[in-house]
């Protein structure tokens, strides 16, 4: 027994260096006084004073947020509908919205380009025309938050209660629904801010300016500052997962024994 | 179903040896598990652990298989101390509550894995588990796979692969508790059918009293870690030794009662007090509902009021002189004959009672 | 026919999301299929033919070399930090800390994965300098992090994470009864292993492994950041021939590049789907 825990003990330290001192590294050299030795803060000051980076901050906050709106308002109906009116939409629909983890980002983009031209034309030449693409991207990951909310409460007899009650549609999902599958709802805006925040491949191959691009953008001349934001971006992913799951205790499945079937 | 004093032999009989488990006490942080237990079971023999979640029933099987270690107390099989021997060196068969059927294996391979790990051969692996399939009747589904089959099917095959390497032990975890309630009857005299044509020594732990009373030898009943009484089923049934025992097994309607020299006086009747009542004074007894008598009698104290009819019997509540309600039960029939509000009179069948204090 | 109306009506509500579906994912997709093969409005499968020369080729090595390699090692060493966390006592918080950790860097790292090794083993990396005043010895001169070794190495470092993420709920499917069962039956830690275990967890093995390939394959972010000049894999060459339009005197070459991505990515998700079908039948 001893030696098992010598050997765990000893994989821990290897993992936890290699993949803790890269974390470390960036915090060392965002806060490395290249001129006169020491540390300094300027690199992390820089978030917020540097006019093209900050503008790059609150634009990708924006992105974020308006893809979190957008993704609850598209799916949760339609996920909602398809189990109550249309089951048999329910393979297509999952079909579609696990597309994209075969779909890479890089081949839409290139793809992408006579779409946006359209939307350019339509909504103006704003970053903030990415919603409707990065919706696609987190849609995998939003679908399955979902879907493992919207399983685990038993939905039909819900909103009959709700509608025989004398709800209306739009009062069912926002008054009975919706409360009851918070957590799945806060899964899937978690987890797609954290994909909005990281996504550069979309952004910088269309030509829009978000904290990604930026970053790299920045990185040419100015080390540190990157390496700060870049840091930022893993420290802020990293905290919101990990209140995500502070949050959403009890998900995992609980080991139960069902009775067998009949002989 | 009781044993068959003629011991049956076939080319898979394997004599049990006895088992000893004395003294056990398992520990965990600060809950004790098992609290001093001493159960000795015969060669051959079945006996019943019974007793509700948490009374460490389960905790003494897993110390028997190995698969738990005592905090202190010895485990002995066939006379030979095994506490320190590793559960795969234990020579035991072992049945779980639901889902140890190997997945990616067929029935055949399943049953035949224990003597694989004994490294017998291939074909004399297979010839084995065939006739342990044939045992539980399941052989023309020796190519299916675990998800193929019914949760009672499965743990027939569970059943098969134990025996298959005829094992000096066989243990049974619940093994019918995750089945619907038709499947569990049948299963269990199947159980017992098998085990009496082997002849393994097995320990069957269970939360259901009505199965340890019908497949057991002996049954042992648990609570908090202790063994309250170990004995035949019909003992157990009718003369509880303690009030955990009386209240655990069957159901019970408590009349208050007089306890003078070994006799209770209650409801009129007199009978004797069991061993383990109350020594004199007043007190709780504790009366199975068919020791009940009701008679009708426009002239009686007691009146009903309900009658429910449960197909081959009935229960009559009546309420009786002081308020209190008891339940008795009579022949189906009887259903017709009692209404609610039949004046009636109350009395107890003779045969002893257990008094307890109140 | 009522049939006919009633399934109208129930698709009707789903129009805003197949909206979006359609335009910002399927169409886009049809157009790189279909532009590689139609350039200027006529068939041609001249730019599919230049997927398979020189440049194209040799990119398309690299990048299969970079994902296979990256899949196996992280795989390898995935499964194991997977078998660490899930062996551990259930230590909530610890548990949960590096289960978001490796969210974090599996999924959502791309571009500051880059600059962490920079700064760990780039020209004035912590590393680097450490190594250069311990041992005189300048671990960034040769510029491999640029190249395809230090992409091996970067790319290992969210192959792992998501190894570990996918591959821990067929851990955690492994049933405790099994083992009992086995060692019940004779077994011992070896034998179980051997016989139950690992037949169990190959499908989820090596189904994830797919998976780490076609992540691999079609990562883009984290080598556009670190390699500025040349496109040693095709992700990279898809970057350059978007950017200039005159790569190899071929326009247009990005869609059957593109198309070429889809299909490789396309083929290692469908086995990765059958085996985890397979897996899921018999560990969950």
């Amino acid at each position: 027994m001893r030696a098992a825990t010598v050997v765990r003990g000893a994989l821990w330290v290897v993992f936890g260096l290699f993949f803790l001192f890269p974390l470390y590294a960036m915090a060392d050299f965002s806060t490395r006084n290249l001129i006169a030795g020491g540390r300094t803060g300027q690199a992390w000051a820089n978030l917020v004073t540097d006019q093209a980076l900050y503008q790059a901050i609150v634009v990708s906050l924006l992105l974020a947020v308006f893809t979190v709106a957008a993704m609850l308002v598209l799916l949760v109906p339609t996920m909602i509908w398809v189990r109550l009116r249309a089951p048999w939409a329910r393979g297509p629909v999952e079909f579609l919205c696990l597309l994209p983890l075969t779909i890479p980002a890089l081949v839409i983009v290139v793809g992408l380009r006579n779409v946006y031209l359209w939307v350019t034309y339509l909504l103006g030449d704003s970053a903030l025309t990415l919603t409707f693409v990065y919706v696609v991207v987190v849609l995998p990951f939003a679908y399955r938050a979902l879907d493992a909310a919207l399983a685990a409460i038993d939905l039909q007899t819900l909103s009959e209660a709700a509608r025989s009650l004398g709800a209306g549609w739009t009062a069912t999902i926002v008054r009975v629904v919706v409360p009851n599958i918070w957590s799945g709802i806060l899964s899937a805006a978690f987890i797609s801010i954290a994909v909005v925040l990281g996504e550069y491949t979309i952004a910088s191959l269309s030509g829009y300016e978000t904290l990604q691009v930026q970053i790299v953008l920045i990185g040419k001349s100015d080390g540190p500052t990157s390496v700060a934001a870049s840091l930022a971006t893993l420290l802020f992913g990293f905290a919101l997962l990990l209140l995500l799951s502070l949050v959403t205790r009890g998900r995992r499945r609980a080991r139960t024994l069902a009775p067998g079937v009949t002989v | 179903m009781s044993r068959n004093t003629s011991g049956v032999s076939g080319s898979f009989n394997a004599s049990g040896v006895g088992v000893a488990l004395d003294d056990l006490t398992r520990v965990y942080g600060t809950t004790k598990a098992l609290d001093g237990l001493t159960l000795h079971i015969e060669p051959g023999e079945l006996v019943a652990l019974l007793g509700p979640s948490g009374c460490g029933k389960t905790t003494a099987l897993r110390i028997l298989a190995g698969l738990d270690e005592a905090t202190s107390g010895t485990v002995s099989v066939g006379g030979v101390d095994v506490s320190k021997v590793p559960a795969n060196k234990r020579d035991m068969g072992m049945v779980f509550q639901a889902y140890s059927l190997f997945p990616h294996l067929t029935v055949l391979d399943n049953v035949a894995f224990g003597l694989k790990m004994r490294g017998k051969a291939k074909g004399d692996r297979a010839s084995r588990a065939a006739e342990m399939l044939e045992l539980v009747g399941l052989s023309a589904h020796s190519h299916k796979y675990a998800s193929e089959l019914s949760g009672g099917q499965q743990q027939r095959v569970a059943l098969a692969r134990a025996l298959a390497i005829q094992p000096r032990v066989l243990l049974l975890d619940e093994p019918l508790s995750a089945l619907d309630a038709k499947v569990r009857t049948q299963l269990r005299d199947e159980i017992r059918r098998v085990q009496l044509e082997v002849g393994t020594t097995t320990l069957f732990v269970t939360h259901d009293q009505e199965e340890a009373l019908a497949v057991a030898d002996r049954v042992g009943v648990m609570s908090q870690g202790r063994l309250e009484q170990l004995a035949a089923p019909a003992d157990v049934y009718a003369n509880p030794a303690t009030p955990f025992v009386a209240d655990f097994v069957g159901l019970n309607n408590k009349v208050p009662a007089q306890v003078s020299g070994g006799r209770a006086s209650l409801l009129g009747v007199t009978v004797p007090a069991l061993p383990g009542s109350v020594a004199s004074g007043s007190g709780i007894a504790m009366v199975r509902p068919e020791a009940v008598t009701v008679t009708a009698d426009p002239a009686g104290a007691a009146r009903v009021v309900a009658v429910s009819f449960l197909g081959a019997i009935s229960r009559v509540s009546v309420t009786v002189a002081d308020g209190s309600t008891i339940s008795a039960q009579t022949a189906g029939s009887a259903a017709r004959t009692f209404a609610p509000g039949d004046p009636v009179t109350v009395g107890v069948e003779p045969g002893g009672v257990l008094v307890v204090a109140q | 026919m009522p049939g006919a109306a009633r399934r109208v009506r129930e698709a009707l509500p789903l129009l805003p999301f197949l909206t979006v579906v359609v335009i910002f994912l399927l169409i886009p997709t049809v157009t790189v299929i279909v532009s590689s093969v139609y350039a200027d409005g006529v068939f041609s499968l001249d730019r599919i033919a230049a997927l398979f020369t020189g440049t194209a080729l040799s990119a398309l090595a690299d990048s299969v070399l970079l994902s296979g390699a990256t899949a196996l090692l992280g795989a390898v060493f995935g499964a194991v930090l997977a078998w660490l966390i899930v062996s551990s006592p259930p230590t909530s918080m610890v548990r949960r800390a590096v289960l978001s950790l490796c969210s974090v860097l599996a999924q959502f790292g791309g571009v500051a994965l880059a600059f962490a090794f920079l700064a760990t083993v780039g020209l004035n990396g912590v590393l680097t300098l450490w190594m250069q005043q311990l041992f005189g010895w300048n671990l960034a001169a040769s510029g491999w992090l640029y190249s395809l070794s230090g992409l091996i190495l970067v790319y290992t470092y969210f192959q792992i994470p998501l190894m570990v993420i996918v591959f821990i709920p067929a851990l955690e499917g492994l049933r405790e009864q099994w083992r009992e069962a086995a060692v019940s039956l004779g077994a011992s830690t070896w034998a179980y292993w051997r016989e139950v275990a690992i037949p169990l967890l190959t499908p989820a093995l090596l189904g994830s492994a797919l998976l780490l390939f076609a992540n691999a394959f079609a990562a883009y972010a984290t080598a556009a950041a670190l390699v500025s000049q040349g496109s040693p894999i095709l992700p990279l060459l898809i970057r350059a021939s978007l950017v200039s339009e005159v790569v190899l005197g071929q326009e247009g070459f990005a869609y059957a590049l593109a198309l070429e991505m889809i299909v490789v990515v396309a083929v290692v998700m469908l086995a990765y789907n059958l085996l985890v079908r397979r897996s899921a039948r018999w560990l969950s």
